[in-house]
């Protein structure tokens, strides 16, 4: 092993004329919570399927706990365990029913289902419901039974995508802590998702963007790369005014309503701030807040796909 | 080929069939009901032919034939009247034939002449009137052996005289021959629409992308589910067998063992096309469509269940030799109503077998490609 569960090289994927996967490279490292993350359509799914085996690749490779996918398929579907965007787990058995057929279905040695399937029952909280039909579970203990069901050969890379849509926000927190806690046992994770907030959980990051990765890197890493421009928060009193007034100013990159404020990217925070407060002072504008703020993920990748759009065009 | 997970496919089928009660007491009552339902719909005796007589003649020897006709179970006289209400009676299909006997028709007969009948016939179903004038036809000569053997007169002899001796279905009822051969066509058709869903099924639900993300392979996932719906396929046999048995009182002089034998290998043939059909299917409504077409039409038209093989034109008797139900439609026939054995049937088991295996290959392949495409 070279400490990698998952390596990427110039994967592509094609459907007719449409390229869905675009010559992405990437590796994941043992036991880290990788994050996915892009709009719909951007190929997430079509990457993870491709990794799990479910289609084949237009050309490039990939292996997973190196393995590779193309050669050995079979095998490599041994080593992980994949929850599906939909939930894919049969509506009219009951939970201990399709825990016992996944069970079989990866073969977990008949002397130890009982006990994994012990460990899935009492980690999704389902031990009382273990003889409830599947399809009267709520949305959040379907997820952790499909996240059971998919973990019960203890695989060491879990694919999981957009495991948390439609899930309240209470039950998505409780299964964050259940994928850390895998984690944490070395199971490496990697998980799709189109929130924000749980981008902040990863250890590391890709951003997708129309098949391609357009970055790569750490939350922390990511929000400081905002190309060297800051970014500040400005609330005054008549924000219309305020953005016509400053759009155009010398050192401003790009202006945004945020929330009751504004967004303002600039050259350099110092200098920036000087210029606004002269403009605004001019027009009469009263300032009530104008500072310097750390940039969310949302703000980083909200300009990054931005820049993208902008080339394209 | 896992033993292991096959059976565990096995297991989860059998689940969702014993969940979905509703389902499995219509597919145990289909057979029941299609074959009460057409065994007795689809009679193809001929009998009770409603006529209308003309009789001109109005004398004693007139009135005997009319009384011959009328003791006759494969006719029925609904009226008397001229021309002008035959021709009516038949514009509305109220009656088949027409008999007019001509005025002087007892002089004639007395002569020893030799006497004319006129039959008037409902030519529209020509199989139907071809029979039913076969009947007046017998009538009339019967008739007129009886007026010869009477007067004295040696009866008219003709050069070659055909005794028919009819083996196997004495009683020359259809009832006989149609009810194992609709046997056939009926578990051709519930059996494929049995297993055509189920995979379907499985991609419309999206569990077949979980299942698919385990070590579980294609043949396993074939041969498992069919396995589970081959038991209720065994379960509608086994119904409309004792059906056909009990209620139809037809025949059955075969060897039991050798109907089972045939019954399992024309079911897995049939269940591994359902499963075929569904693999290729992304929607159960696509599915079940392509499974009615594919089993429906070839069993009903080309399995020589009522119409003859023989009588077709070559290309369709050809693709006939790719139709199941035409081998097993041959089997039930032999077994119920000639009681042959192995040694004259062996032909339609190998048939049977290398459908079924080619098929499953077929199935397998099929799940395979639609798998990662």
């Amino acid at each position: 092993m070279n400490g990698f569960a998952v390596e990427i090289h110039d994967m592509v994927k094609t459907f007719g004329d449409f390229v869905a996967v675009d010559h992405v490279s990437l590796q994941v490292k043992t036991g880290e919570i990788f994050g996915f993350l892009g709009p719909n359509g951007a190929g997430k799914s079509t990457t993870i399927r491709m990794l799990c085996g479910l289609l084949i690749p237009t050309s490039g490779s990939a292996s997973v706990v190196d393995i590779d996918v193309a050669k050995a398929p079979e095998q490599v579907r041994r080593n992980i365990g994949y929850m599906s965007q939909k939930f894919s787990l049969y509506d009219d058995l009951t939970v201990e029913q399709n825990i016992d057929f996944y069970s079989r279905m990866y073969g977990v040695p008949r002397e130890r289902r009982a006990e994994r399937k012990d460990y899935v029952l009492r980690m999704a909280n389902l031990t009382e419901r273990r003889d409830a039909l599947t399809r009267e579970l709520s949305g959040g203990w379907k997820q952790r039974l499909a996240l059971g069901c998919a973990i019960l050969h203890d695989p060491p890379v879990l694919f999981l995508d957009e495991p948390t849509s439609g899930v309240d926000p209470i039950a998505r927190a409780a299964f964050w802590d259940l994928i850390r806690d895998l984690a944490r046992t070395g199971h490496t994770v990697f998980v799709s998702t189109h929130y924000m907030d749980e981008a902040e959980y990863c250890h590391r990051l890709a951003l997708m963007h129309r098949g391609k990765v357009i970055a790569l890197g750490a939350p922390a890493e990511l929000r400081r790369g905002l190309n060297h421009h800051s970014l500040l928060r400005l609330d005054t009193t008549a924000p219309l005014d305020t953005m016509r007034a400053i759009e155009g100013a010398p050192g401003v990159v790009e202006v945004a309503v945020f929330g009751s404020g504004l967004h303002v990217v600039v050259e350099e925070a110092e200098r920036a701030m000087e210029e606004i407060r002269r403009r605004l002072g001019a027009k009469g504008i009263e300032i009530r807040r104008l500072e310097k703020i750390l940039p969310s993920l949302e703000d980083v990748f909200v300009a990054m796909i931005e820049a993208e759009e902008r080339k394209a065009a | 080929m896992s033993y292991r997970r096959t059976r565990a496919i096995l297991i989860k089928e059998l689940r969702h069939i014993l969940r979905d009660s509703r389902s499995l007491a219509l597919a145990l009552a289909m057979p029941a009901m299609m074959l009460l339902l057409y065994g007795y719909a689809l009679s193809l005796d001929v009998d009770h032919i409603p006529v209308m007589v003309y009789d001109q003649d109005g004398t004693d020897a007139s009135r005997n034939l009319v009384r011959q006709f009328q003791g006759s179970r494969f006719f029925e006289i609904r009226g008397f009247g001229g021309y002008g209400e035959i021709r009516r009676a038949i514009d509305r299909s109220k009656i088949l034939i027409g008999i007019v006997i001509p005025r002087g028709f007892s002089g004639e007969v007395a002569s020893g002449r030799g006497a004319a009948v006129q039959l008037l016939v409902d030519g529209t179903d020509s199989n139907t009137s071809a029979i039913a004038v076969g009947y007046a036809e017998g009538v009339v000569q019967a008739y007129s052996a009886e007026w010869r053997a009477r007067g004295g007169m040696p009866p008219a002899a003709p050069a070659i005289d055909a005794r028919a001796r009819v083996w196997y279905n004495s009683s020359l009822q259809s009832r006989n021959y149609i009810v194992p051969g609709l046997i056939a066509v009926i578990l051709m058709i519930l059996a494929g629409q049995l297993t055509s869903l189920t995979i379907a099924r499985e991609w419309e639900m999206g569990t077949m992308e979980q299942v698919l993300s385990t070590p579980l392979r294609p043949t396993e996932m074939v041969f498992g589910k069919m396995l589970a719906y081959f038991l209720v396929g065994l379960a509608d046999s086994a119904v409309a067998l004792v059906v056909g048995v009990s209620v139809f009182s037809v025949p059955f002089r075969g060897n039991v063992l050798l109907l089972a034998l045939t019954t399992c290998l024309f079911l897995f043939g049939v269940m591994f096309w359902g499963i075929f059909v569904s693999a290729g299917a992304k929607t159960q409504a696509e599915a079940f469509q392509l499974g009615i077409l594919t089993t429906f039409l070839p069993g009903f038209l080309m399995s020589g269940f009522v119409f003859a093989i023989d009588t077709m034109p070559k290309v369709i008797q050809v693709i006939s030799l790719a139709v199941p139900a035409r081998y097993f439609v041959t089997t039930l026939k032999a077994l119920f109503l000639k009681g042959v054995g192995l040694h004259v049937l062996w032909p339609q088991l190998v048939f049977l077998a290398v459908f079924a295996g080619l098929v499953f290959l077929r199935a397998v392949s099929k799940l395979k490609r639609q798998k990662v495409a």
